[in-house]
């Protein structure tokens, strides 16, 4: 009796994904890419419908200071002058007010909310701190102009009289309002949320066992921070400070509704006038021809290169103090 | 029988340290406002920082006659550092404060059923409202979110669940985008998509710039919550000889829901108050506009915006009760975010 013994053909065994996981790998990679692709087309886009004035101003977009244009009655161009530099001063300048008087208040808040506030008023203060965050930029600029401005010009004035042979602090002539100073501030007040929350998540980051070892050896409070929480976080407070910086570049109506814009470069923190880029934008764009609205696609793409920059130097010194100092 | 020690807490607060501190406080208090009626400074300013000074001198003089210099020195920073925080919270309550004040008297019945298409910046409040505004940022917010949801997710799966070679490089984009200025959101849809293909405003310009300032924030927060969801459900998925597609849709986004819809209502709270954008796109008409895909169309940050440049007493009243509108709005949207995560947790 012959017996036909059929021998199973093994199994094919294949790491191949099958048809739905390369499917969705797809779809998931493709709608990854979106960034990329989105970063990308801004620039494209804001390059080609601002090339022809790029062109034709060359290095002088960002090196004068001159915004004018002359049109005739058909609305052809007569004669144009466009140029960034006051703009990308005063931006640089708002800005670095905002930082110089946002950092030491955001890291000083964040070194209480990690170690000296009692757990209760820690929880309330970080909930509210991360609500300011997300308040709207228009409600700062509306506050700031209503409420806060008066003030400011008046801290203002007492800096300019006791200061006042610090050359930036000088003003002449005797004009305070709406001054980068007053916009620096406003700027401040709207990132020292982000910089104290980054800063709060760094220091939290601080090894509690050098923590322990620096009470253990009779620490007070103050020398631990100093000895164990400051150098563990220094690089990442000015990564957080980095990232206000970029958004107090990138913000426009907060700005707008408290700065003077006038197209001079304008160095003295303290007089009333100033500019930003992104103010600009919205200033000159109601009124503008279409040969002027390819002038601000170029200076939205300055404006773009800026702040991508900043905030790319930035997150590279964030992730970097993750790693560092444990 | 034994006996059980009460347990000592030396370093917790004696009754007599809370007396002291409330006499330092009290006494710093007198002491600025005798030091500024007898001086010729004046105004908050002055009181503030006299107090300021007043308390850490008094205080660290009390360390040092105690404890020696470096509790004096600590007791200082202590005062600095406080000193700090109350920096941040002050303009949280003004603000709070004088969008509740000044927004209360431009609320009336008929605000939430009359726009503006009638009535013009200097009528009496209880002509006009915000319904074109509000129906507006509804129209916007969805629109952006049904664009920007698909995207972020996506985005945050792929760092997550495949791990790509991109990987490295798309998180340092999404980074990069979300400090993308609002502004220049807003020129590029203008440049990308208005004048060489639909040349009018629409809420779905308005959502488009939308959606590019949103998708980081989703897109982050996503990817936080994602890393969060334990790999053993991963692993328990494929092991049950689930396919990475069917993992991934039956197990590990339903664990991760309520994390998402916090994403998602932070992206909502990001874009609800964006201005700029909607200044350039939108064109902000004062009627309601129940056609998404064409004409302009309002929005709250655009009503306040027109009425606060209109200038009459009326029509900044009318901003800052848009202004109150659309903080509510913000702070119930951050409210149900918190309270999703907190359930999430526990």
């Amino acid at each position: 009796m012959s017996q036909t013994v059929t021998i199973p053909s093994p199994r094919q065994l294949s790491t191949e994904p099958r048809r739905s996981d390369k499917v969705f790998r797809g779809v998931v990679t493709s709608g990854g890419l979106s960034s990329l692709v989105i970063l990308g087309l801004i620039a494209l886009f804001l390059f080609y419908r601002g090339y022809e004035v790029l062109r034709e101003e060359g290095l002088s977009f960002i090196t004068s200071a001159d915004w004018s244009i002359t049109l005739d009655e058909s609305a052809n161009v007569l004669e144009s002058n466009f140029g960034l530099s006051a703009m990308l001063v005063g931006t640089i300048l708002c800005a670095l007010v905002a930082v110089v008087i946002a950092v030491p208040i955001s890291v000083f808040s964040a070194l209480f909310l990690n170690f000296y506030a009692p757990q209760w008023m820690k929880k309330i203060l970080v909930a509210v701190i991360d609500m300011m965050a997300a308040f709207p930029s228009i409600l700062f600029g509306i506050w700031g102009f209503l409420v806060l401005m008066p003030s400011v010009e008046y801290w203002g004035k007492l800096i300019n009289k006791y200061l006042g042979w610090i050359p930036i602090f000088q003003v002449e002539p005797y004009f305070f309002t709406r001054s980068p100073f007053v916009a620096g501030v406003v700027l401040a007040i709207m990132i020292i949320p982000i910089i104290t929350s980054v800063s709060r998540e760094i220091f939290a980051q601080a090894p509690l066992d050098r923590i322990q070892a620096a009470f253990a050896l009779g620490a007070t409070r103050w020398t631990m921070i100093k000895a164990v929480v400051i150098p563990h976080g220094r690089s990442g407070v000015v990564g957080g400070a980095m990232l206000g910086l970029g958004r107090a570049m990138g913000e426009t109506v907060a700005v707008y509704t408290v700065l003077n814009i006038v197209f001079q470069i304008n160095w003295y923190v303290l007089l009333g006038a100033g500019g930003n880029v992104a103010s600009l934008i919205i200033l000159k764009f109601g009124e503008a021809s279409e040969y002027e609205i390819k002038a601000l696609m170029a200076a939205g793409l300055v404006l773009f290169f800026l702040t991508l920059s900043v905030n790319a130097i930035a997150n590279v010194i964030v992730k970097r103090t993750g790693k560092s100092g444990r | 029988m034994s006996a059980v020690a009460t347990p000592q807490k030396p370093w917790a607060k004696k009754p007599a340290d809370r007396i002291r501190e409330i006499s330092f406080l009290l006494g710093s208090l007198a002491f600025s406002y005798g030091f500024v009626a007898a001086t010729e400074m004046k105004g908050k300013l002055a009181y503030g920082f006299v107090f300021f000074v007043a308390y850490a001198v008094l205080s660290s003089t009390y360390s040092f006659l105690t404890r020696g210099a470096p509790a004096a020195k600590d007791a200082f920073v202590k005062t600095l550092v406080a000193l700090g925080a109350v920096l941040t919270i002050i303009p949280i309550g003004s603000i709070l404060f004088t969008v509740l004040q000044k927004g209360l008297p431009g609320l009336h019945l008929g605000i939430l059923s009359n726009d503006m298409s009638m009535a013009t910046s200097t009528d009496p409040i209880p002509t006009g409202g915000v319904l074109h505004a509000i129906t507006g940022t509804l129209t916007l917010v969805v629109l952006a979110l049904i664009m920007s949801v698909p995207l972020g997710i996506l985005t945050a799966l792929y760092l997550t669940e495949i791990k790509g070679k991109f990987s490295g490089p798309i998180r340092f984009l999404v980074q990069a985008m979300s400090g993308v200025p609002s502004i220049v959101a807003g020129l590029f849809i203008l440049s990308a998509v208005l004048y060489p293909i639909t040349k009018g405003f629409s809420a779905l310009m308005g959502a488009l710039a939308l959606t590019i300032l949103m998708i980081p924030t989703i897109a982050r927060t996503s990817e936080e919550v994602l890393l969060l969801i334990p790999n053993d459900l991963r692993e328990a998925g494929t092991a049950l000889g689930g396919t990475q597609w069917r993992t991934v849709a039956m197990i590990v986004l339903p664990a991760a829901r309520s994390g998402l819809m916090t994403a998602v209502i932070l992206g909502v709270a990001r874009i609800a108050g964006e201005t700029a954008p909607l200044l350039l796109v939108t064109g902000g008409g004062d009627k309601v506009n129940p056609n998404p895909f064409n004409g302009s169309v309002g929005s709250l940050p655009y009503y306040i915006w027109k009425a606060f440049n209109a200038g009459s007493p009326e029509a900044i009243t009318r901003a800052w009760a848009g202004l109150l509108v659309l903080m509510i709005l913000v702070l119930f949207l951050f409210t149900a975010a918190r309270a999703l995560t907190s359930r999430k947790v526990s």
